[in-house]
Protein backbone atom coordinates (compact mmCIF):
# COMPACT_ATOMS: atom_id res chain seq x y z
CA UNK A 1 0.00 0.00 0.00
CA UNK A 2 1.63 3.38 -1.09
CA UNK A 3 1.83 6.53 0.98
CA UNK A 4 -0.06 8.52 -1.26
CA UNK A 5 -2.40 7.73 -4.51
CA UNK A 6 -3.30 10.83 -6.60
CA UNK A 7 -5.87 9.38 -9.18
CA UNK A 8 -6.83 11.60 -12.24
CA UNK A 9 -5.99 14.52 -10.31
CA UNK A 10 -7.00 18.01 -11.81
CA UNK A 11 -5.52 21.07 -10.51
CA UNK A 12 -6.50 25.03 -10.74
CA UNK A 13 -8.13 28.43 -9.95
CA UNK A 14 -11.10 29.93 -10.36
CA UNK A 15 -11.87 28.58 -13.99
CA UNK A 16 -8.35 27.50 -15.13
CA UNK A 17 -6.94 24.19 -15.14
CA UNK A 18 -3.19 24.01 -14.44
CA UNK A 19 -2.76 20.36 -14.47
CA UNK A 20 -5.00 17.72 -15.45
CA UNK A 21 -5.59 14.38 -15.62
CA UNK A 22 -2.52 14.11 -13.71
CA UNK A 23 -1.97 10.30 -12.02
CA UNK A 24 0.95 8.97 -9.37
CA UNK A 25 2.10 7.18 -5.97
CA UNK A 26 4.21 7.68 -3.69
CA UNK A 27 5.63 4.78 -1.42
CA UNK A 28 7.93 4.42 1.75
CA UNK A 29 11.46 5.13 1.07
CA UNK A 30 10.51 7.02 -2.21
CA UNK A 31 12.71 10.33 -3.17
CA UNK A 32 10.42 11.89 -6.06
CA UNK A 33 11.95 14.82 -7.63
CA UNK A 34 9.03 17.22 -9.10
CA UNK A 35 10.55 18.99 -12.29
CA UNK A 36 8.94 21.49 -14.55
CA UNK A 37 8.71 24.92 -15.59
CA UNK A 38 7.74 28.30 -13.92
CA UNK A 39 3.88 27.82 -13.20
CA UNK A 40 3.38 24.14 -14.23
CA UNK A 41 1.54 23.59 -11.03
CA UNK A 42 4.28 22.12 -9.17
CA UNK A 43 3.54 24.18 -5.62
CA UNK A 44 -0.11 24.61 -6.47
CA UNK A 45 0.11 19.72 -6.48
CA UNK A 46 1.98 20.21 -2.86
CA UNK A 47 -0.40 22.46 -1.61
CA UNK A 48 -3.28 19.95 -2.59
CA UNK A 49 -1.55 17.25 -1.32
CA UNK A 50 -1.14 19.01 1.99
CA UNK A 51 -4.89 19.97 1.98
CA UNK A 52 -4.19 23.94 1.72
CA UNK A 53 -6.53 23.49 -1.09
CA UNK A 54 -9.18 21.10 -2.41
CA UNK A 55 -8.43 19.38 -6.68
CA UNK A 56 -10.95 20.43 -9.20
CA UNK A 57 -11.04 16.52 -9.73
CA UNK A 58 -9.80 13.55 -9.13
CA UNK A 59 -8.59 12.31 -5.65
CA UNK A 60 -5.66 12.00 -3.50
CA UNK A 61 -6.10 8.92 -0.48
CA UNK A 62 -3.38 8.25 2.15
CA UNK A 63 -2.28 5.07 3.02
CA UNK A 64 0.21 3.03 4.77
CA UNK A 65 -0.36 4.85 7.81
CA UNK A 66 0.36 7.99 6.72
CA UNK A 67 -2.34 10.44 7.85
CA UNK A 68 -2.36 14.12 5.97
CA UNK A 69 -1.42 15.83 9.03
CA UNK A 70 1.64 14.04 9.48
CA UNK A 71 3.73 15.60 6.89
CA UNK A 72 6.40 17.87 7.21
CA UNK A 73 6.61 20.78 4.77
CA UNK A 74 9.35 23.38 3.63
CA UNK A 75 7.60 26.29 2.03
CA UNK A 76 8.91 28.75 -0.25
CA UNK A 77 10.15 32.29 2.12
CA UNK A 78 7.04 34.23 2.55
CA UNK A 79 8.28 37.72 3.13
CA UNK A 80 6.81 38.13 6.72
CA UNK A 81 9.40 35.42 7.73
CA UNK A 82 12.25 37.48 6.34
CA UNK A 83 11.98 40.18 9.61
CA UNK A 84 10.03 38.15 11.81
CA UNK A 85 11.35 38.37 15.82
CA UNK A 86 11.89 34.53 16.43
CA UNK A 87 14.32 32.41 18.06
CA UNK A 88 15.31 29.03 16.39
CA UNK A 89 14.18 26.68 19.17
CA UNK A 90 10.22 28.85 18.87
CA UNK A 91 10.30 28.47 15.32
CA UNK A 92 11.58 24.62 15.45
CA UNK A 93 9.02 23.95 18.18
CA UNK A 94 6.14 25.24 16.68
CA UNK A 95 6.60 21.88 14.40
CA UNK A 96 5.43 20.26 17.42
CA UNK A 97 1.96 21.98 16.87
CA UNK A 98 0.11 19.33 14.81
CA UNK A 99 0.38 16.94 17.57
CA UNK A 100 -0.73 19.31 20.09
CA UNK A 101 -4.60 19.44 19.40
CA UNK A 102 -5.90 22.07 21.80
CA UNK A 103 -3.58 21.29 24.51
CA UNK A 104 -2.28 24.90 24.89
CA UNK A 105 1.50 24.29 26.25
CA UNK A 106 4.29 22.03 25.12
CA UNK A 107 5.72 18.72 27.01
CA UNK A 108 8.83 17.66 27.85
CA UNK A 109 8.72 15.13 24.78
CA UNK A 110 7.92 17.73 22.41
CA UNK A 111 10.68 20.06 23.68
CA UNK A 112 13.24 17.33 23.79
CA UNK A 113 12.10 16.12 20.03
CA UNK A 114 12.88 19.82 19.25
CA UNK A 115 16.33 19.35 20.58
CA UNK A 116 16.57 16.13 19.04
CA UNK A 117 16.01 17.64 15.38
CA UNK A 118 18.14 20.53 15.98
CA UNK A 119 20.96 18.26 16.98
CA UNK A 120 20.02 16.10 13.45
CA UNK A 121 19.98 19.56 11.33
CA UNK A 122 23.37 20.76 13.14
CA UNK A 123 21.76 23.95 14.15
CA UNK A 124 21.70 22.98 18.02
CA UNK A 125 24.36 25.79 19.16
CA UNK A 126 22.25 28.45 17.48
CA UNK A 127 18.74 27.42 19.38
CA UNK A 128 18.67 30.75 20.73
CA UNK A 129 20.00 32.44 17.79
CA UNK A 130 17.28 35.23 15.76
CA UNK A 131 15.99 33.50 12.75
CA UNK A 132 16.37 36.42 10.35
CA UNK A 133 20.15 37.28 11.19
CA UNK A 134 20.89 33.56 10.22
CA UNK A 135 22.33 32.93 6.63
CA UNK A 136 19.73 31.46 3.94
CA UNK A 137 21.10 28.12 4.03
CA UNK A 138 21.00 27.70 7.99
CA UNK A 139 17.59 29.34 7.78
CA UNK A 140 16.92 26.23 5.68
CA UNK A 141 17.95 24.03 8.14
CA UNK A 142 15.70 25.62 11.02
CA UNK A 143 12.97 25.18 8.59
CA UNK A 144 13.68 21.14 7.75
CA UNK A 145 14.26 20.40 11.44
CA UNK A 146 10.54 22.23 12.08
CA UNK A 147 9.41 19.97 9.04
CA UNK A 148 10.81 16.93 11.19
CA UNK A 149 9.10 18.04 13.99
CA UNK A 150 5.76 17.52 12.67
CA UNK A 151 6.68 13.72 10.73
CA UNK A 152 8.95 11.25 10.66
CA UNK A 153 7.60 9.63 7.28
CA UNK A 154 7.00 12.13 4.51
CA UNK A 155 8.63 15.05 3.68
CA UNK A 156 7.70 18.01 1.59
CA UNK A 157 10.21 20.35 0.15
CA UNK A 158 9.36 23.46 -2.38
CA UNK A 159 12.26 24.49 -3.78
CA UNK A 160 14.15 24.11 -0.91
CA UNK A 161 17.75 25.18 -2.26
CA UNK A 162 16.79 28.44 -3.98
CA UNK A 163 18.76 31.27 -3.31
CA UNK A 164 21.66 29.41 -2.10
CA UNK A 165 25.16 29.64 -3.09
CA UNK A 166 26.32 26.13 -4.97
CA UNK A 167 28.38 25.00 -2.07
CA UNK A 168 25.11 25.44 0.34
CA UNK A 169 23.09 23.90 -2.32
CA UNK A 170 25.42 20.81 -2.55
CA UNK A 171 25.32 20.46 1.29
CA UNK A 172 21.71 20.82 1.45
CA UNK A 173 20.91 18.25 -0.79
CA UNK A 174 23.22 16.07 1.35
CA UNK A 175 21.26 16.54 4.46
CA UNK A 176 18.17 15.49 2.27
CA UNK A 177 19.61 13.15 1.20
CA UNK A 178 21.16 11.77 4.74
CA UNK A 179 17.52 12.01 6.03
CA UNK A 180 16.37 9.62 2.93
CA UNK A 181 19.08 7.37 3.90
CA UNK A 182 17.36 7.24 7.59
CA UNK A 183 13.93 6.17 5.97
CA UNK A 184 11.95 9.68 5.26
CA UNK A 185 10.13 9.71 2.30
CA UNK A 186 10.95 12.59 0.22
CA UNK A 187 8.94 14.73 -2.22
CA UNK A 188 10.78 17.66 -3.42
CA UNK A 189 10.35 20.57 -6.11
CA UNK A 190 13.57 21.41 -8.11
CA UNK A 191 14.99 23.28 -10.65
CA UNK A 192 18.00 22.16 -10.93
CA UNK A 193 17.76 18.79 -12.28
CA UNK A 194 21.82 17.96 -12.71
CA UNK A 195 22.31 18.66 -9.09
CA UNK A 196 19.58 16.64 -7.51
CA UNK A 197 18.87 13.85 -10.03
CA UNK A 198 21.10 12.05 -8.63
CA UNK A 199 19.34 11.50 -5.35
CA UNK A 200 15.91 10.68 -6.89
CA UNK A 201 14.25 7.86 -7.05
CA UNK A 202 11.41 8.86 -8.79
CA UNK A 203 10.98 11.77 -11.26
CA UNK A 204 7.46 13.45 -11.71
CA UNK A 205 7.68 15.88 -14.42
CA UNK A 206 4.75 18.67 -14.25
CA UNK A 207 4.08 21.14 -17.41
CA UNK A 208 3.85 20.36 -21.71
CA UNK A 209 5.23 16.97 -21.23
CA UNK A 210 3.92 15.20 -18.39
CA UNK A 211 5.92 12.53 -17.31
CA UNK A 212 6.02 9.80 -14.29
CA UNK A 213 8.08 7.15 -13.41
CA UNK A 214 11.83 6.28 -12.16
CA UNK A 215 14.47 8.04 -12.77
CA UNK A 216 16.41 5.42 -15.34
CA UNK A 217 13.54 5.55 -17.27
CA UNK A 218 13.66 9.38 -17.20
CA UNK A 219 17.26 9.23 -18.10
CA UNK A 220 16.44 7.30 -21.11
CA UNK A 221 13.92 9.50 -22.20
CA UNK A 222 15.93 12.61 -22.29
CA UNK A 223 18.92 10.74 -23.86
CA UNK A 224 15.78 9.45 -26.69
CA UNK A 225 14.77 13.44 -27.21
CA UNK A 226 18.48 14.68 -27.86
CA UNK B 1 7.42 67.44 44.73
CA UNK B 2 5.85 67.33 46.91
CA UNK B 3 3.08 69.56 46.30
CA UNK B 4 2.78 67.18 43.24
CA UNK B 5 2.36 64.18 45.36
CA UNK B 6 -0.52 65.99 47.58
CA UNK B 7 -2.14 67.18 44.43
CA UNK B 8 -1.82 63.16 43.05
CA UNK B 9 -3.19 61.81 46.72
CA UNK B 10 -6.20 64.12 46.14
CA UNK B 11 -6.89 63.09 42.93
CA UNK B 12 -6.45 59.58 43.64
CA UNK B 13 -9.08 59.69 45.72
CA UNK B 14 -11.55 60.38 43.27
CA UNK B 15 -13.08 56.94 42.12
CA UNK B 16 -13.30 58.23 38.41
CA UNK B 17 -9.42 58.34 38.15
CA UNK B 18 -8.57 55.08 39.65
CA UNK B 19 -11.51 53.79 37.14
CA UNK B 20 -9.40 55.12 34.52
CA UNK B 21 -6.18 53.99 35.76
CA UNK B 22 -7.03 50.50 35.95
CA UNK B 23 -9.18 50.24 32.40
CA UNK B 24 -5.93 52.38 30.90
CA UNK B 25 -3.34 49.62 32.25
CA UNK B 26 -5.64 47.11 31.09
CA UNK B 27 -6.23 48.21 27.31
CA UNK B 28 -2.85 49.31 26.93
CA UNK B 29 -1.88 45.44 28.10
CA UNK B 30 -4.33 44.09 25.63
CA UNK B 31 -3.82 46.12 22.89
CA UNK B 32 -0.12 45.75 23.06
CA UNK B 33 -0.39 41.67 23.58
CA UNK B 34 -2.25 42.20 19.76
CA UNK B 35 -0.14 44.58 18.33
CA UNK B 36 2.89 42.22 17.98
CA UNK B 37 0.54 39.63 16.00
CA UNK B 38 -0.56 42.25 13.81
CA UNK B 39 2.47 44.66 12.93
CA UNK B 40 4.01 41.12 12.13
CA UNK B 41 1.43 39.80 10.12
CA UNK B 42 1.04 43.18 8.35
CA UNK B 43 -2.15 44.48 9.81
CA UNK B 44 -0.88 47.46 11.52
CA UNK B 45 -4.17 49.51 10.31
CA UNK B 46 -6.74 47.25 11.19
CA UNK B 47 -6.84 49.56 14.48
CA UNK B 48 -7.06 52.32 12.51
CA UNK B 49 -9.68 51.04 10.43
CA UNK B 50 -11.78 49.27 12.83
CA UNK B 51 -11.83 51.87 15.07
CA UNK B 52 -13.11 53.89 12.68
CA UNK B 53 -15.86 51.11 11.80
CA UNK B 54 -16.59 51.57 15.70
CA UNK B 55 -16.93 55.36 15.31
CA UNK B 56 -19.54 54.99 12.25
CA UNK B 57 -21.40 52.59 14.98
CA UNK B 58 -21.67 54.80 17.65
CA UNK B 59 -23.23 57.03 15.25
CA UNK B 60 -25.99 54.71 14.42
CA UNK B 61 -26.30 53.55 18.02
CA UNK B 62 -26.69 57.05 19.01
CA UNK B 63 -29.14 58.28 16.29
CA UNK B 64 -30.70 54.88 16.99
CA UNK B 65 -30.84 55.73 20.36
CA UNK B 66 -30.48 52.26 22.11
CA UNK B 67 -29.76 52.54 26.19
CA UNK B 68 -26.38 50.57 25.61
CA UNK B 69 -24.73 51.74 22.96
CA UNK B 70 -22.40 48.38 22.86
CA UNK B 71 -25.24 45.81 22.05
CA UNK B 72 -24.84 47.42 18.76
CA UNK B 73 -21.28 48.81 18.48
CA UNK B 74 -19.56 45.04 19.62
CA UNK B 75 -21.62 42.68 16.62
CA UNK B 76 -20.92 45.42 13.80
CA UNK B 77 -16.94 46.15 14.85
CA UNK B 78 -16.50 42.36 15.24
CA UNK B 79 -17.83 42.26 11.96
CA UNK B 80 -15.82 44.43 9.93
CA UNK B 81 -12.41 42.70 11.78
CA UNK B 82 -13.69 39.70 10.27
CA UNK B 83 -14.43 40.97 7.16
CA UNK B 84 -10.82 42.66 7.35
CA UNK B 85 -8.40 40.18 7.82
CA UNK B 86 -10.13 37.95 5.26
CA UNK B 87 -9.46 40.17 3.26
CA UNK B 88 -5.78 39.86 3.65
CA UNK B 89 -5.35 37.23 1.61
CA UNK B 90 -6.83 36.09 -2.17
CA UNK B 91 -9.30 38.99 -2.43
CA UNK B 92 -10.50 40.91 -5.66
CA UNK B 93 -9.63 44.19 -3.33
CA UNK B 94 -6.06 44.28 -1.85
CA UNK B 95 -5.99 43.97 1.78
CA UNK B 96 -4.62 47.48 2.61
CA UNK B 97 -7.19 48.95 0.01
CA UNK B 98 -10.28 46.86 1.23
CA UNK B 99 -9.20 48.90 5.23
CA UNK B 100 -8.67 51.99 3.85
CA UNK B 101 -12.15 51.74 2.19
CA UNK B 102 -14.13 50.08 4.79
CA UNK B 103 -12.51 52.62 7.68
CA UNK B 104 -13.00 55.89 5.71
CA UNK B 105 -16.68 54.93 4.32
CA UNK B 106 -17.74 54.42 7.78
CA UNK B 107 -16.30 57.55 9.03
CA UNK B 108 -17.97 59.66 6.40
CA UNK B 109 -21.57 57.82 6.92
CA UNK B 110 -21.39 58.35 10.86
CA UNK B 111 -20.63 61.28 10.88
CA UNK B 112 -23.07 62.27 8.40
CA UNK B 113 -25.76 60.47 10.25
CA UNK B 114 -24.88 62.29 13.32
CA UNK B 115 -25.41 65.62 11.39
CA UNK B 116 -28.42 64.72 10.01
CA UNK B 117 -30.44 63.28 12.33
CA UNK B 118 -28.71 64.16 16.05
CA UNK B 119 -29.69 67.04 18.42
CA UNK B 120 -27.00 69.35 16.77
CA UNK B 121 -26.34 70.96 20.58
CA UNK B 122 -22.92 70.32 20.51
CA UNK B 123 -21.80 68.08 17.67
CA UNK B 124 -18.65 69.10 17.06
CA UNK B 125 -17.41 68.21 21.35
CA UNK B 126 -18.66 65.14 21.08
CA UNK B 127 -17.19 63.85 17.58
CA UNK B 128 -13.98 65.47 18.81
CA UNK B 129 -14.17 63.16 22.08
CA UNK B 130 -15.10 60.06 20.18
CA UNK B 131 -12.51 60.63 17.62
CA UNK B 132 -9.76 61.64 20.16
CA UNK B 133 -11.08 60.69 23.38
CA UNK B 134 -12.45 62.21 26.09
CA UNK B 135 -10.57 65.29 27.41
CA UNK B 136 -11.65 64.28 30.92
CA UNK B 137 -11.51 60.82 32.29
CA UNK B 138 -14.53 62.26 34.33
CA UNK B 139 -16.32 60.07 31.63
CA UNK B 140 -16.22 56.01 32.71
CA UNK B 141 -18.75 54.74 35.42
CA UNK B 142 -18.49 52.20 37.69
CA UNK B 143 -19.78 50.07 35.45
CA UNK B 144 -18.00 50.56 32.51
CA UNK B 145 -14.84 49.79 34.45
CA UNK B 146 -15.94 46.72 35.28
CA UNK B 147 -17.49 45.53 31.91
CA UNK B 148 -13.63 46.64 30.75
CA UNK B 149 -12.10 44.56 33.44
CA UNK B 150 -13.86 41.50 32.39
CA UNK B 151 -13.44 42.06 28.78
CA UNK B 152 -9.65 42.67 29.47
CA UNK B 153 -9.06 39.07 31.44
CA UNK B 154 -10.94 37.20 28.89
CA UNK B 155 -9.01 38.64 26.16
CA UNK B 156 -5.84 38.22 28.43
CA UNK B 157 -6.68 34.05 29.17
CA UNK B 158 -7.39 33.46 25.25
CA UNK B 159 -4.39 35.40 24.44
CA UNK B 160 -2.59 33.07 27.01
CA UNK B 161 -4.05 30.04 26.03
CA UNK B 162 -3.80 30.26 23.01
CA UNK B 163 -0.11 32.09 22.44
CA UNK B 164 2.01 28.88 20.84
CA UNK B 165 -1.04 28.84 18.04
CA UNK B 166 -1.00 32.31 17.32
CA UNK B 167 3.03 32.20 17.12
CA UNK B 168 2.69 28.97 14.75
CA UNK B 169 0.04 31.25 12.53
CA UNK B 170 1.44 34.39 12.69
CA UNK B 171 5.05 32.81 11.69
CA UNK B 172 3.98 30.41 8.83
CA UNK B 173 0.13 29.93 8.44
CA UNK B 174 0.51 27.77 5.59
CA UNK B 175 2.69 25.14 7.88
CA UNK B 176 0.80 25.52 10.53
CA UNK B 177 -2.51 24.83 8.65
CA UNK B 178 -0.21 21.79 7.31
CA UNK B 179 0.09 20.24 10.44
CA UNK B 180 -3.25 20.14 11.28
CA UNK B 181 -3.64 23.99 13.17
CA UNK B 182 -7.54 25.38 12.38
CA UNK B 183 -5.40 28.59 11.39
CA UNK B 184 -9.48 30.04 9.96
CA UNK B 185 -10.47 29.41 13.62
CA UNK B 186 -7.36 31.62 14.85
CA UNK B 187 -7.60 34.17 12.66
CA UNK B 188 -11.40 34.66 13.25
CA UNK B 189 -10.61 34.67 17.33
CA UNK B 190 -8.08 37.15 16.50
CA UNK B 191 -10.73 39.36 14.40
CA UNK B 192 -12.95 39.23 17.52
CA UNK B 193 -10.43 40.17 20.38
CA UNK B 194 -8.66 42.85 18.26
CA UNK B 195 -12.85 44.35 17.55
CA UNK B 196 -13.32 43.87 21.43
CA UNK B 197 -10.09 45.78 22.39
CA UNK B 198 -10.64 48.42 20.01
CA UNK B 199 -13.90 48.92 20.82
CA UNK B 200 -12.51 49.08 24.66
CA UNK B 201 -10.35 51.34 24.05
CA UNK B 202 -12.11 53.92 22.18
CA UNK B 203 -13.27 55.19 25.23
CA UNK B 204 -10.10 56.46 26.91
CA UNK B 205 -8.09 57.22 23.89
CA UNK B 206 -10.22 58.03 20.74
CA UNK B 207 -10.90 56.02 17.32
CA UNK B 208 -8.05 58.43 15.73
CA UNK B 209 -4.93 57.44 18.69
CA UNK B 210 -5.78 53.86 18.73
CA UNK B 211 -3.55 52.51 16.69
CA UNK B 212 -0.53 54.21 17.99
CA UNK B 213 -1.73 51.95 21.23
CA UNK B 214 -1.71 48.70 19.07
CA UNK B 215 1.09 49.61 16.86
CA UNK B 216 3.79 51.33 18.95
CA UNK B 217 4.96 49.20 22.06
CA UNK B 218 4.83 46.41 19.56
CA UNK B 219 7.69 47.99 17.33
CA UNK B 220 9.15 49.33 20.52
CA UNK B 221 10.15 45.65 21.23
CA UNK B 222 11.10 45.03 17.87
CA UNK B 223 14.04 47.33 17.93
CA UNK B 224 15.26 45.96 21.78
CA UNK B 225 14.56 41.64 21.50
CA UNK B 226 14.97 39.60 19.03
CA UNK B 227 12.66 36.48 19.88
CA UNK B 228 8.87 35.95 19.53
CA UNK B 229 8.38 35.64 23.65
CA UNK B 230 10.82 38.83 24.59
CA UNK B 231 9.56 40.66 22.51
CA UNK B 232 5.80 39.81 23.69
CA UNK B 233 6.60 40.36 27.41
CA UNK B 234 8.51 43.89 26.96
CA UNK B 235 5.68 45.21 24.30
CA UNK B 236 3.46 44.44 27.14
CA UNK B 237 5.25 45.87 29.91
CA UNK B 238 6.33 48.83 27.77
CA UNK B 239 2.83 49.16 27.20
CA UNK B 240 1.40 49.26 30.66
CA UNK B 241 4.39 51.72 32.13
CA UNK B 242 3.61 53.98 29.16
CA UNK B 243 -0.17 53.46 29.85
CA UNK B 244 0.22 54.23 33.96
CA UNK B 245 2.60 57.07 33.32
CA UNK B 246 1.01 59.15 30.71
CA UNK B 247 -2.46 58.48 32.59
CA UNK B 248 -1.12 60.43 35.64
CA UNK B 249 0.99 63.15 33.83
CA UNK B 250 -2.36 63.33 32.41
CA UNK B 251 -4.23 63.78 34.98
CA UNK B 252 -1.64 66.60 36.86
CA UNK B 253 -1.22 68.41 34.07
CA UNK B 254 -4.73 68.25 32.61
CA UNK B 255 -3.76 67.17 29.37
CA UNK B 256 -5.85 64.85 27.42
CA UNK B 257 -5.95 60.84 28.71
CA UNK B 258 -5.03 59.83 24.48
CA UNK B 259 -3.11 62.28 22.99
CA UNK B 260 -0.43 62.41 26.34
CA UNK B 261 -0.36 58.44 26.65
CA UNK B 262 0.63 58.10 23.07
CA UNK B 263 3.23 60.98 22.96
CA UNK B 264 4.87 59.07 25.81
CA UNK B 265 4.63 55.99 23.65
CA UNK B 266 6.30 57.71 20.70
CA UNK B 267 9.02 58.59 22.59
CA UNK B 268 9.47 55.46 24.27
CA UNK B 269 9.96 54.27 21.10
CA UNK B 270 12.63 56.66 19.99
CA UNK B 271 14.68 55.76 23.34
CA UNK B 272 13.95 51.80 21.98
CA UNK B 273 15.39 52.43 18.63
CA UNK B 274 18.26 54.35 19.90
CA UNK B 275 18.93 51.42 22.16
CA UNK B 276 18.50 48.73 19.92
CA UNK B 277 21.49 50.62 17.65
CA UNK B 278 23.89 51.08 20.70
CA UNK B 279 23.00 47.45 21.26
CA UNK B 280 23.51 46.07 17.97
CA UNK B 281 26.60 48.61 17.00
CA UNK B 282 28.22 46.95 20.87
N1 LIG C 1 -3.37 31.95 -5.66
C1 LIG C 1 -3.44 31.80 -7.01
N2 LIG C 1 -4.53 32.27 -7.68
C2 LIG C 1 -4.62 32.12 -9.02
N3 LIG C 1 -3.70 31.52 -9.78
C3 LIG C 1 -2.60 31.05 -9.19
C4 LIG C 1 -2.41 31.15 -7.76
N4 LIG C 1 -1.22 30.59 -7.44
C5 LIG C 1 -0.71 30.14 -8.60
N5 LIG C 1 -1.52 30.41 -9.64
C6 LIG C 1 -1.28 30.04 -11.04
O1 LIG C 1 -1.20 28.64 -11.14
C7 LIG C 1 -0.15 28.25 -11.98
C8 LIG C 1 0.78 27.29 -11.26
O2 LIG C 1 1.42 27.93 -10.18
P1 LIG C 1 2.45 27.19 -9.24
O3 LIG C 1 2.84 28.15 -8.17
O4 LIG C 1 1.90 25.89 -8.81
O5 LIG C 1 3.68 26.96 -10.23
P2 LIG C 1 5.10 26.31 -9.92
O6 LIG C 1 5.20 25.11 -10.79
O7 LIG C 1 5.29 26.10 -8.46
O8 LIG C 1 6.07 27.44 -10.45
P3 LIG C 1 7.51 27.92 -9.86
O9 LIG C 1 8.50 27.00 -10.45
O10 LIG C 1 7.63 29.29 -10.42
O11 LIG C 1 7.43 27.90 -8.39
C9 LIG C 1 0.53 29.52 -12.45
O12 LIG C 1 0.09 29.79 -13.76
C10 LIG C 1 0.05 30.58 -11.52
O13 LIG C 1 -0.11 31.79 -12.20
MG1 LIG D 1 6.56 26.99 -6.90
Amino acid sequence: MPQIVCENLSLGYGGEVVVSGLSFSVSAGMYLCIVGENGAGKTTLMKTILGLRSPLKGSIVFGDGLRQREIGYLSQQTEVQRDFPASVREIVLSGCQGRMGFRPFYRTEEKELAARNMERMGIAELAERCYRDLSGGQQQRVLLARALCATQKLLLLDEPTAGLDPEVTADMYRVIHDLHQSGVTILMITHDVTEALPYATHILHLGGRVFWGTRNEYMREEEERR
Amino acid sequence: MEALFVKLQLYLAYPFVRYALIVGVLIALCSSLLGVTLVLRRFSFIGDGLSHVAFGALAVATVVGVSNKMTIVLPITIFAAVLMLRAGKNAIIKGDAAIAMISVASLAFGYLLLHIFAPPVNLSGDVCSTLFGATSILTLTRDEMWISVVLSVLMLGIFIFFYHKIFAVAFDEDFARAVGTNAGLYNLMLAFVVAVVIVLAMNLVGALLISAFVIFPALSAMRLFRNFFAVTVCSAALSVFCALFGILVAVLAGTPVGATVVAIDVAAFLLCSGAGRLKSIA
